[in-house]
């Protein structure tokens, strides 16, 4: 009398949580109301979405003929502006021929800037290049040497012109904010009051009243009939203005550095500049790398104020470009989106390049 | 052995460090003296020799130029001073609705960061990466363009059941007549905001003594309602609307935003919400999960723990940024200038043109900034020391 073997039901399988479909439960459907977010903002693209593609792409005129662009008003947008404008927005007013002269000099900017982020090319000679392409930047824009041609700074502009105040802005402006904001923090009284009274001055006004100072009051300023070119005084201004936010930045990292590493480093008979040199400041400007590209990254987008000043850099050449033209006007939505797309470019890279570093200088803290 | 006495410390010698300290500020102080000087004696000299009229009094005489919108009647015979005036108010205006809309805005993006939607947080997370990578002048033409060329013309406006209007001319929307009932409803609103924290330090205080728990946002929230609505029964409750009509190229009644003071808002609230969400996430980030957890298990329901464990431990990391971006936004609120909404830096840029007094036009756009940024951080730091830790 043998029972028959029975087998028990089996298990059910352990619900997967990998892979797509367990994903999409999760992230798109995990309750009612994520649920209701998913269908409506679907179907808003589902609405929107293929108006904006073929306004965009599908019936884009790329042609540079304002007739055309003008019977697809309304359909399709006119990239054919920025083809026919290409030159004058990107180079403002630079004299055409010789618009090879700033598409070297920025080209030979930007790449050593690259080259300076990448910890590889951090020898001697990176300094040396320094000095020889900033001077060669300069002579290669103003002109005046072997045959070149004169520029005069007026008709400097666009993107060569953005990109140039941003770099001598952070780069003039760098130093300055390390001494401002070790003066913040110095045990000598009026020292510290007059970096307090500076950076708190500057960082109350806006960079537009800086600007203004720079175009309308330098020349008030300067011995009698002496006023240096407006780009000087703009790039000072800039300077003098970012310099007040970099030394925040820096007296972050500076509060930062436990006061134990200053004792050990006076017991050790270093004097202040050294043990700043030394001990404070490599540790307290690594720890606030983020914030420097930051700063950077502000200095960059607040290069287009100086349009409000009339110097004609990315924003201004833009205007410069359209504005007087009747034909091309209309089109302007399609010049901004371009010139949107060269400052998002720049600012999201050094944002990635600063999330990067970030990781950098987190590595030493993890074991 | 003899003890060896210390060498005598010599104040007056380079070796000691509070006589070099004394040096070295006084150096400073002579350098920073001397560039006064010399900035002032050269500006002096400049204004003498080109002849140049220096300082305020100009602020008296009329200003001979029309301002787009002003909250108070100003016509082109009106003293600068008015002028000026009228520029700070649209500052003030612009820069405090601003800052209100940005942080609702921002505070909801920076939430849609933590959202269990795959879909709301990439869309956040675009949302904030494109807007701040932008510059906000280019943001403020390109809104300005939009809102000037593509909406259609005032004849043609687009409505809502013909009472709201949008247009290249503005937005116009209805507004109640002003009178007695309204008077009296702010009256009663202000009453019911005394009445409710007033209440409010009462329940707080029960709830210390005997644990007893009490609504404190749904009763004061009631007390001003029922305060002002009953102002408004008092004084009649009035129902009278100001509504827009469109009567050709000219709108009467209701009230008006014109295209520029929506652009400058609209620019600065979409420029500055993306920053705020990037302060509200890390705000949020920076409270661990071990306290909403341990909320939980002491039996704190989700929003209990949100509003009494999470919020005010993450507004004491959010609270210091927050004040920066709020100075920011009304710092670039100067950049109306650029699409001619007459903020005070318009208003002092066109006083320049037409005076020539630079040096006062920009200082007065120097102290206007500033006493903002200054009080509203002085608000901001009483606020932040209240929320900080209070550390025994």
């Amino acid at each position: 009398m043998s029972a028959v073997f029975q087998s028990i039901a089996p298990r059910p399988s352990p619900v997967k949580t990998e892979g797509l479909i367990p994903w999409i439960r999760t992230n798109l459907f995990g309750d009612l109301s994520s649920s209701v977010a998913t269908l409506a903002i679907l179907a808003l693209a589902v609405y929107f979405l293929p108006g904006l593609f073929s306004w965009g792409i599908a019936h884009a005129v790329l042609k540079p003929d304002a007739n055309v662009c003008q019977e697809a008003r309304g359909t399709g947008a006119c990239w054919g502006v920025v083809v026919e404008k290409f030159r004058l927005i990107v180079f403002g007013r630079y004299p055409y021929e010789d618009q090879w002269r700033p598409l070297l000099a920025t080209t030979l900017l930007v790449a050593l800037l690259i080259a300076s982020c990448i910890r590889y090319f951090w020898k001697p000679w990176l300094a040396l290049l320094w000095i020889v392409i900033v001077p060669a930047f300069f002579m290669l824009m103003g002109g005046g040497w072997f045959g070149l041609a004169s520029v005069p700074t007026d008709s400097w502009g666009g993107l060569p012109l953005t990109i140039m105040l941003a770099t001598f802005g952070i780069v003039l402006a760098y130093p300055l904010a390390v001494v401002v904001a070790l003066g913040r923090r110095s045990d000598l009284p009026a020292i510290r009051s007059l970096c307090i009274v500076y950076i708190e001055l500057v960082r109350g006004v806006p960079l537009i009243s800086v600007l203004f100072m720079a175009s309308f009051m330098f020349p008030l300023f300067m011995p009698v009939g002496k006023s240096p070119d407006v780009l000087i005084r703009v790039l000072v201004g800039i300077t003098l203005f970012s310099a007040a936010y970099l030394a925040e930045v820096v007296r972050g990292g500076l509060q930062a550095i436990p006061k134990g590493q200053v004792e050990a480093a006076q017991s050790l008979g270093l004097s202040y500049w050294q043990t700043q040199r030394k001990i404070v400041l490599p540790q307290a400007l690594a720890m606030v790398v983020p914030g420097i590209m930051n700063s950077f990254i502000a200095i960059f987008k607040d290069t287009s104020l100086v349009t409000i000043v009339s110097m004609y850099e990315l924003t201004g050449a833009l205007g410069l470009a359209l504005n007087s033209d009747a034909d091309w006007r209309p089109f302007k939505i399609e010049g901004y989106l371009f010139i949107t797309a060269i400052y998002f470019v720049f600012c999201f890279a050094m944002s990635r390049y600063s999330l990067w570093i970030e990781k950098q200088v987190g590595r030493s803290k993890t074991r | 052995m003899a003890v060896r006495t210390p060498p005598k410390r010599r104040d007056w010698s380079w070796r000691s460090q509070a006589f070099r300290g004394v040096v070295y500020q006084l150096v400073a102080l002579g350098v920073i003296g001397f560039l006064v000087w010399y900035l002032a004696h050269n500006t002096l000299e400049n204004m003498r020799v080109r002849g140049i009229q220096s300082g305020f009094d100009f602020l008296l005489s009329p200003a001979g130029f029309d301002i787009g919108e002003t909250i108070f009647p100003f016509d082109a015979l009106d003293p600068y001073w008015k002028a000026f005036l009228a520029g700070i108010v649209n500052t003030l205006r612009v820069a405090i609705i601003g800052i209100v809309l940005a942080t609702i805005v921002g505070t909801l993006l920076g939430i849609g960061r933590y959202a269990r939607n795959a879909i709301v947080r990439g869309l956040c997370y675009a949302y904030v990466e494109f807007f701040r990578n932008v510059p906000i002048l280019l943001q403020l033409l390109m809104w300005y363009l939009l809102l000037t060329e593509l909406l259609p013309p005032l004849a043609d406006a687009l409505s809502i059941g013909d009472v709201i209007f949008l247009s290249n001319n503005g937005f116009q929307f209805p507004i109640p007549v002003w009178g007695l009932g309204q008077a009296l409803a702010g009256v009663g609103a202000l009453v019911g905001v005394a009445i409710a924290w007033a209440y409010r330090r009462w329940a707080i205080g029960q709830f210390e003594q005997t644990g007893r728990v009490r609504s404190l946002v749904l009763v004061p929230m009631a007390i001003v309602i029922g305060a002002a609505v009953l102002g408004w029964v008092l004084g009649g409750a009035p129902t009278d609307w100001s509504i827009p009509a469109i009567d050709g190229f000219v709108v009467s009644g209701g009230a008006t935003a014109t295209p520029e003071f929506l652009a400058v808002l609209l620019g600065l609230v979409l420029y500055t919400s993306a920053f705020i969400g990037e302060v509200v996430r890390a705000g949020i980030g920076s409270v661990s999960h071990g306290q909403a957890e341990a909320a939980g298990s002491l039996g704190l329901s989700k929003g209990q723990a949100m509003r009494l464990v999470i919020l005010p431990q993450a507004l004491r990391v959010i609270i210091p940024p927050m004040t920066s971006q709020y100075l920011n936004l009304t710092k670039n609120s100067s950049l109306a200038v650029a699409i001619g909404y007459p903020d005070v830096v318009s208003i002092a840029n066109t006083s320049l043109n037409q005076t020539g007094r630079a040096v006062e036009c920009i200082a007065i756009i120097m102290a206007v900034y500033l006493t903002t940024s200054l009080s509203t951080a002085a608000f901001m730091n009483w606020y932040n020391r209240r929320s900080a830790i209070k550390e025994r």
